[in-house]
């Protein structure tokens, strides 16, 4: 297995041109070709959910992905939600807030869950979070402060858009 | 991080403060072992067995030495190390001691035993090495289970254990047992099982190891909770001094127990380093770590306790086998849990007589390791239920059943030869029951579904010291731990432990004791920990011992720092050094002056001349803390209210309530963390995980796809309640509170299946809860 393959990848809106074999998955390339060691592996068979990227915007395991099979998408890794000064975003601050963390390993993988997920569903249900939250494996924390966290954090961004709607509607 | 301000009376103790771990794990910074990434490093692979017992007549890899990528390849006669071995100070009739070669050779004991390492360029090339790796072997008929074990029909797993039992020993005979059972007015009978668990950290074992020419030491970076352990076992087996090895542990995700037991395959790994003068990684991957890791839990109970009339409970005896797989692990032996579970077995309850028998068989499975909780939450859920089914026979409420025989008075004496410290045994038991009332449940209804209600009751032992461990008569006895501390120029301090965090917060808990005793903010204190070169020897953490033992070894030591400090400061003012005292904002006051700890710090060590003669320059202090007597408890009252399906046998968990008392609690919510992830590995084992063999000793589960892990849709909210009985010896009151979920948890989800079978006259006592039982019972017409 010496063929080595020519790969152009876009993750964190950055580009990389790669030269790798075919069999080279996301996840080893994001990880040891690109040094974005915050997605981590915790099985390989795609049920752990610790891999979780987002491809387009989209959850997807980066355990399960050829590399050389997600050209010409946006990939965005954990490496990508906090500021350029190494600042959290709201929804990390929520997960520390909440406890939603222990041995931090499996909390890459929910983050980049719930990013997608809030994206397209900015104000979900208890339950709904957790029905979503159930996609991944966390070995430590019971998973009730996931979902505290990842509530705590649409109910704010929601508070905070309609504050600005409240501000845009007034000054309008 | 803002400005940390939520101070309980003025001390970090006891406060929420945000935790110092989190702004690196959140933002993808962490580093775990296989983010470690050093020039030339190669990439181990294992040839593991496909036979769960045979004879190996051949292992053949030349064809594996032609693959491409691949470096090296070793057998166990290629690397020549020694064995692993654990060994109990037991009579022969108590104990046979057995070896774990670190590549098996001449015999396979389980399917995935290592039986040589491959080294490549890459992890991909290492797995195409292993592909062509050829074995020959000759099967012998093997040993699944502990019947199979007992009845010795075939070739032992052993020779040196021709019937199969490791450690057989009877720890306590009450006299005159048998006339108490044969008078009693009630004998009542649990015949329990409990599956074979995967403790399962969702960071798979892993380690990376260089030789390092310079300090001509071997560098093993590893995911262990034993870091000293892992380098002692490594010098021995490869024939090194002990300081040309230095073990480091990175961030590690989880361990639950697995990774405080030696692997072979770290040694394997870090041996194939030294040959090669490269670096060598291995990350476990998933099917290796559920079918060739360590595993624990199964265990088979015969238990008969005695009652009065009334409920008191007069007397137990107990038979417990424990299904140990192929080896031993070390430090604990394949004791681990038969001994746990005959010393500790009667727990809260005040049992007058009490005999037992705990063995320890060899199979052709995966060996086992401690993991969370360790026997505990088998025989807490056997003596739960007794007390049920005791009521039951008697026609009692199973909670007045409890009160009745529940130890109240403090320090208790048990018949087990263990004093237990204070403890809120009936306090947990009246809140947890108030809790579930007053919130609906006892009178809760469910249209078209059954609902019970179940409690456990259990106390645990925590910090182990070293007296406490020797009891159980190991060879290599835990207990102690060493801590150093040193306060540098700007007057922030460092402090080693020989304890480590995979997952509780120890960066943050320590920092708050060890602030506490300095008068300074816990963000000037840094903890460093899993480093054999920076700490003479440490144990590690498991059994919960870390904030018992480990924080109080930070604690006496910073208190020796303090006594510097003030007497240095008593020294520059011209006064009496009981005049000096802390001032709580990182100074010392002395007489009417004030020197701020980065004053006295820059006198140690800048102006070492205006030191007095009795205090030499610098700002180190070290100090051990070792529990005396029999250790601390903490203890708890689960409650768990369920509903089952008729259509489908199904288990829904509508209600879980904990009330838990680990003494005085550093930080709330790291306990309460603790206290719901161990409960979620409860409830796992009382309703999912399992992991099962054929009759030939092939795993069943080898993926995420058979092994069920509970997720988010499984495992429901759960309330916790504070109680408080600060322990009297440890630095801050504090008990452990690591592993107490889940020993709860299987005992009180059973109970609540049973409370919900019990119009079908059904009582289960099997671990996982079997679905097809329950569908079974409630599908009697009635």
């Amino acid at each position: 297995m010496t063929d080595v393959v020519l790969v152009e990848l876009t993750v964190n809106g950055e580009r990389h041109d790669l030269a790798i074999p075919p069999r080279r998955t996301l996840a080893d390339v994001l990880r040891h070709d690109l040094s974005l060691t915050g997605t981590h592996l915790g099985c390989e068979h795609g049920i752990c959910g610790a891999c979780t990227v987002l491809v387009d915007d989209q959850p997807a395991r980066a355990c399960l992905l050829f590399a050389a099979s997600v050209e010409n998408t946006r990939i965005r890794t954990v490496e990508s939600l906090g500021g350029p000064e190494g600042g959290l975003s709201d929804l990390q601050r929520c997960f520390s807030e909440h406890h939603a963390l222990q041995c931090g390993f499996c909390t890459p993988g929910f983050l980049m869950l719930a990013e997608g997920y809030l994206a397209e569903e900015p104000d979900p249900t208890r339950e709904e979070i957790r029905e979503v939250v159930a996609s991944n494996l966390c070995r430590c924390t019971g998973y009730q402060t996931i979902v505290d966290a990842v509530e705590d954090c649409a109910s704010r961004r929601r508070a905070a858009l309609q504050a600005a709607l409240d501000t845009a509607g007034s000054s309008a | 991080m803002g400005e940390p301000g939520f101070r309980r009376d003025g001390t970090w103790v006891g406060a929420d403060v945000p935790r110092r771990e989190d702004p690196r794990l959140l933002a993808g910074r962490g580093r775990f072992v296989d983010d470690v990434e050093l020039p030339r490093m190669l990439h181990a692979a294992f040839v593991r067995s496909t036979e769960a017992h045979a004879l190996v007549t051949a292992v053949d890899l030349s064809e594996v030495r032609e693959v491409p990528g691949v470096v090296a390849a070793f057998d166990a006669a290629d690397l020549a190390l020694g064995d692993i071995t654990a060994l109990l100070d037991r009579p022969p009739e108590e104990f046979t001691p057995t070896s774990m070669p670190v590549l098996a050779r001449d015999k396979v004991r389980y399917v995935g035993e290592p039986l040589a390492v491959v080294v490549a360029t890459d992890p991909y090339a290492a797995e195409d090495g292993v592909e062509a790796a050829l074995v020959d072997y000759e099967p012998l008929d093997p040993v699944v289970g502990e019947a199979a074990a007992l009845a010795a029909a075939g070739p032992p797993v052993h020779d040196e254990a021709p019937g199969n039992v490791l450690v057989d020993v009877s720890l306590f005979a009450t006299e005159g047992i048998d006339d108490t059972f044969a008078t009693a007015h009630t004998v009542v009978t649990v015949e329990a099982t409990t599956g074979r668990q995967n403790a399962l950290p969702l960071e798979t074992r892993g380690v990376v190891a260089d030789w390092d020419d310079r300090d001509e030491q071997l560098l093993v970076r590893t995911c262990t909770q034993v870091p000293h352990q892992v380098r002692t076992v490594l010098a021995r087996c490869a024939g090194l001094d002990e300081k040309q090895v230095r073990v480091t542990v990175p961030d590690m995700g989880g361990g639950f127990g697995q990774k405080c037991v030696v692997s072979r395959e770290e040694i394997a790994a870090a041996a194939a380093a030294r040959r090669l003068r490269r670096p060598v990684k291995w990350i476990e991957d998933r099917r290796e770590a559920l079918t060739a890791s360590f595993l624990a839990r199964e265990q088979h109970y015969t238990a008969r306790a005695a009652f009065t009339a009334d409920g008191e409970i007069l007397a137990l005896d107990a038979d417990i086998v424990c299904d140990m797989g192929a080896y031993s692990c070390y430090p604990f032996t394949a004791g681990i849990e038969p001994l746990m579970a005959s010393a500790e077995m009667p727990g809260v309850y005040r049992v007058p007589a009490y005999r037992v028998r705990g063995r320890a068989v060899a199979t052709n499975k995966a060996p086992t390791a401690p993991y969370r909780g360790v026997s505990r939450p088998q025989y807490v859920m056997v003596m739960e239920r007794l007390m049920e089914r005791a009521a039951r026979e008697l026609g009692l409420d199973p909670l007045d059943v409890r009160r009745r025989n529940l130890i109240t008075e403090f320090p208790y004496r048990g018949v087990n030869g263990v004093t237990y410290d204070p403890g809120s045994y009936r306090e947990s038991l009246d809140l947890c029951e108030q809790v579930l009332r007053e919130e609906g449940w006892l009178s809760h209804t469910e249209p078209g579904r059954v609902v019970g209600v179940g409690y456990s009751c259990f106390s645990e032992r925590t910090g182990y010291g070293s007296g406490a461990f020797a009891q159980r008569k190991m060879q290599v006895v835990p207990g102690f731990d060493l801590s150093q501390i040193t306060m540098d120029l700007d007057g922030t301090v460092s402090v080693t432990t020989g304890t480590l965090s995979h997952g509780q917060s120890h960066e943050t808990t320590f920092a708050q004791i060890v602030a506490d005793r300095l008068g300074i903010g816990y963000d000037k204190v840094k903890i460093v920990q899993g480093d054999t070169d920076r700490i003479t020897y440490g144990w590690g953490s498991f059994a919960s011992r870390s904030v018992t033992v480990g924080g109080s070894a930070a604690s006496a030591a910073a208190v020796k720092l303090a006594d510097q400090l003030r007497a240095l400061a008593a020294h520059l003012a011209g006064v009496d050094v009981d005049a000096c005292s802390l001032d709580g904002h990182g100074g010392v006051r002395a007489g009417d002056r004030t020197f701020a700890f980065p004053e006295l710090a820059e006198v140690a060590y800048l102006r070492s001349h205006l030191l007095p003669k009795d205090l030499g320059p610098g700002l180190t202090a070290t100090a051990s803390f070792d529990v005396g007597g029999d250790g601390t408890f903490s203890n708890a009252t689960h409650g768990c209210v369920v509903a089952l399906d008729p259509g489908t046998g199904g288990v829904e968990i509508l209600r879980y309530v904990c009330v838990e008392d680990c003494g005085v609690a550093i930080h709330p919510r790291v306990v309460e963390g603790q206290a719901r992830g161990g409960i979620a590995q409860g409830i796992a084992g009382a309703l999912f995980e399992q992991v099962t063999y054929d009759e030939l000793g092939q795993p069943l589960a080898p993926s995420f796809m058979e092994y069920k892990v509970p997720t988010a849709a499984e495992i429901p909210d759960v309330r916790i309640e504070h109680l408080e009985t600060p322990c009297a010896f440890t630095a801050d009151g504090a008990k452990g509170a690591g592993e107490g979920g889940t020993i709860g948890a299987p005992a009180a989800v059973l109970n609540a299946v049973n409370d919900a079978l019990r119009h079908t006259g059904v009582e289960l006592d099997a671990t996982p809860i079997p679905r097809a039982a329950i569908f079974a019972a409630l599908e009697v017409p009635r």
